[in-house]
């Protein structure tokens, strides 16, 4: 029984994982573009969150829409003021341009904020369920619902609709693209808004059973680089199975080996698979 | 030696015209915190506490005149010199640790060290110290081996890992779970300097008074996820459950042992984590009846900790935590001391630090006094234990002492 909850756990927080990973997931393949601020994004979104609870007293209905929208005009202006510029520099440009952002955010929220922890109450969506033996946090559930939800729909935008084949021609190919008619840079813009957006809605929901603190984006950016690594680069639904692969191992080697050596086996495996698949496990070689 | 050293440091000072030795100008005394970083919350706290002594010290007090250098203005022994305070940032890293202590005292020139947070940044900042003879007194890190390294320029005076894990154990057995003496108990600590050397003390003082450890669980801090550690338990089912963690994983392991449902009949949370303000609040609720540790009691209204508490509070809208208060009262006794020295001289400072002696009344928190021994570490820190009810510690255990009754067994969130 513990076991099948050890299981359950892991399934459920790597179910986040993949949540959280899905913009970066997004950014990367559609630009080539490692966005470090990643984990001060989904700060920002708890903040956010937390600011729509106490101040507006709008409930997780509300304030995930919300974050999802702030954070979506985030990523445009960030796009139009920053990433635009760097992109034409060199490639390490591109990484301390993203770098010194996450700089800035953390530090900005550091200083209106104060380092102090803050949280949602617990509960907001109801009590933990019994459900056959297991333990059941409803928003962590819906945490990982939503995780599917934004996989799918990310992968239906991209692979079905008009607009994804425009928003991937670009990533393909810039200059080609423009022969055919589709301006880059509100596509690109595009991009890091949907981007963003999905870290809105992931920083939201984790805030729901989070601590919120200026530097929480430290303790969960490291896992989503590996995710998408791992996942495959641009891949969303990548993203989602490599998130749930390392939740459960992770869970399982906490419980069995210990939680000090979890991240041990977890990059044990993660090298293991780039040494067979350097794309990742559904990237494109 | 040291002096070829001292006098090489001076040097630089007098060329540049840097005003030493003039009247009225500041002394400085540096101080290591997380402003940023993921302790930030417990270095900013300190920060407060620190800029409130500061005050305290500058400006007459007769209200605190029990305590040194509260009546008067800055160092009365030292020409009445105001005290500044130089705090740097060590961002929860031993590496910038060493360089912020090397910073201090080659380029801001402070006559002493104090703070460091982390065991671990304790460690590495104090032996830049060391190498440079200047004073480091620490008033909160808790690893053992701080004061066992034979290091000359260190003291500190913050109950240790022995004291700690005494009174643990003297609570311990003559605890009753169920009518019974306690059988099983597990730890689980962060796997730095400190959570590794307080389990490993409490580990052997359990051997030592016939009771042992039947599980440990070290994990890494500022986890995403603590669920395994805590199912871990569950299964394991121990009479007392021990942790020993930073912020942000107390709070963690509060809201996952309410998620998965799980009340260990004794649960003693090891001060830093679990005594911060910050935990108190977000967390509180679903920790009722956690057993901790502290030395610092304010709520004797009238006493120096009870008059600190007040004017920290009026200035944070916080209440002092038990380590923002040993911090505060390692800085305080660091001041002492150079007034006492009656000379910013590190060797004068370092001799004044070896015949402190102050007595309880004279110190703004619960020791029997201060006095150091050869090692360095003060052999009259104390500590009791406290117990959390509603969104306050109140002290249960030694019993004699005790302002509340102790209740047991732990109740969570019910």
């Amino acid at each position: 029984m513990i076991l099948a909850q050890v299981v359950l756990n892991g399934f459920l927080v790597g179910a986040v994982y993949a949540l959280f990973s899905s913009g970066l997931t997004l950014i990367w393949g559609m630009m080539n573009v490692v966005n470090f601020a990643h984990g001060d994004f989904v700060m920002i979104a708890m903040y956010v969150a937390f600011i729509a609870f106490t101040a507006l007293h709008l409930g997780p209905e509300f304030f995930v829409p919300l974050a999802a929208m702030m954070l979506f005009l985030l990523g445009v202006v960030v796009y139009y003021g920053l990433v635009r510029h760097v992109m034409r520099g060199p490639i390490l440009a591109q990484i301390l341009g993203t770098f010194g952002l996450a700089l800035v955010l953390r530090y900005a929220t550091l200083w209106i904020f104060s380092a102090n922890f803050l949280s949602l109450p617990e509960n907001l969506l109801g009590e933990v369920q019994t459900v056959a033996g297991l333990r059941l946090e409803p928003s962590r559930v819906v945490a990982g619902i939503a995780a599917l939800i934004l996989t799918i729909g990310l992968h239906l935008l991209l692979t079905r609709t008009a607009l994804g084949s425009r928003l991937l021609a670009v990533a393909e190919d810039r200059n080609a693209a423009m022969l055919v008619g589709i301006r880059p840079d509100p596509m690109q813009a595009l991009a890091w808004g949907l981007g963003a957006a999905c870290t809105g809605v992931a920083g939201a929901l984790i805030a729901l059973f989070f601590y919120i603190t200026p530097t929480v984006g430290e303790s969960l950016a490291l896992i989503a680089f590996v995710v998408v690594c791992l996942g495959g680069f641009g891949s969303v639904p990548g993203a989602l199975v490599a998130g749930l692969t390392i939740g459960i191992i992770e869970s399982l080697t906490s419980f069995w080996i210990g939680p000090a050596f979890k991240d041990v086996v977890v990059f044990i495996l993660f090298l293991a698979v780039l040494w067979f698949r350097p794309q990742g496990l559904l990237g494109k070689a | 030696m040291s002096i070829t050293r001292r006098s090489m440091l001076a040097a630089p000072a007098l060329l540049t015209g840097v005003p030493a030795l003039a009247q009225g100008a500041p002394i400085k005394v540096g101080a290591l915190h997380p402003l940023t970083g993921v302790a930030a919350s417990a270095g900013n706290a300190a920060k407060a506490a620190l800029e409130l002594a500061v005050e305290l010290i500058n400006t007459p007090q007769p209200d605190l005149a029990a305590m040194p250098l509260m009546a008067t203005t800055g160092f009365p022994a030292i020409g009445g010199r105001p005290l500044q305070l130089v705090l740097a940032d060590q961002q929860g890293s031993p590496s910038v640790a060493q360089n912020q202590a090397l910073r201090l005292i080659t380029q801001e020139r402070v006559v002493a060290l104090t703070g460091g947070y982390q065991s671990g940044l304790t460690q590495t900042a104090s032996a830049i110290a060391e190498r440079h003879g200047i004073p480091y007194v620490n008033g909160e890190s808790v690893a053992t081996n701080l004061t066992e390294r034979g290091f000359r320029w260190f003291f500190r005076t913050t109950p240790i890992g022995p004291d700690i894990a005494a009174i643990y154990m003297e609570f311990l057995k003559a605890a009753r779970v169920n009518d019974r003496p306690i059988s099983k108990i597990a730890i689980v600590n962060e796997n730095t300097e400190y959570g590794t050397s307080i389990a490993d003390v409490i580990r052997r003082t359990a051997d030592a008074h016939g009771l042992s450890i039947a599980l440990q669980i070290p994990y890494a801090a500022n986890s995403a996820d603590v669920s395994a550690q805590v199912l871990q338990l569950k299964d394991a089912q121990p009479d007392v459950a021990i942790f020993i963690s930073y912020t942000s994983d107390a709070i963690l392991y509060a809201r996952t042992m309410r998620a998965q449902g799980y009340r260990p009949p004794i649960l003693i949370g090891d001060n830093s984590g679990f005594s911060d303000d910050n935990f108190v609040q977000t967390a509180g609720d679903t920790a009722q009846g956690i057993i901790n540790r502290s030395a610092f009691d304010p709520s004797r209204p009238g006493s120096n900790s009870f008059k600190i508490n007040a004017l920290y509070k009026a200035r944070t809208g916080r209440e002092m935590d038990d380590t923002t208060a040993r911090t505060m009262q390692g800085f305080l006794v660091t001041c002492d001391a150079i007034n006492r020295a009656g000379s910013t001289q590190p060797a004068a400072i370092q001799a004044a630090l070896r015949a402190t002696d102050l007595k309880a009344e004279q110190l703004m928190i619960g020791y029997r006094g201060v006095r150091f021994d050869e090692k360095g570490q003060n052999t009259l820190a104390s500590v009791l234990l406290v117990q959390l009810r509603g969104r306050e510690y109140v002290s249960v255990w030694p019993t004699e002492t005790a302002t509340s009754q102790l209740q047991l067994p732990y109740r969570g969130w019910e």
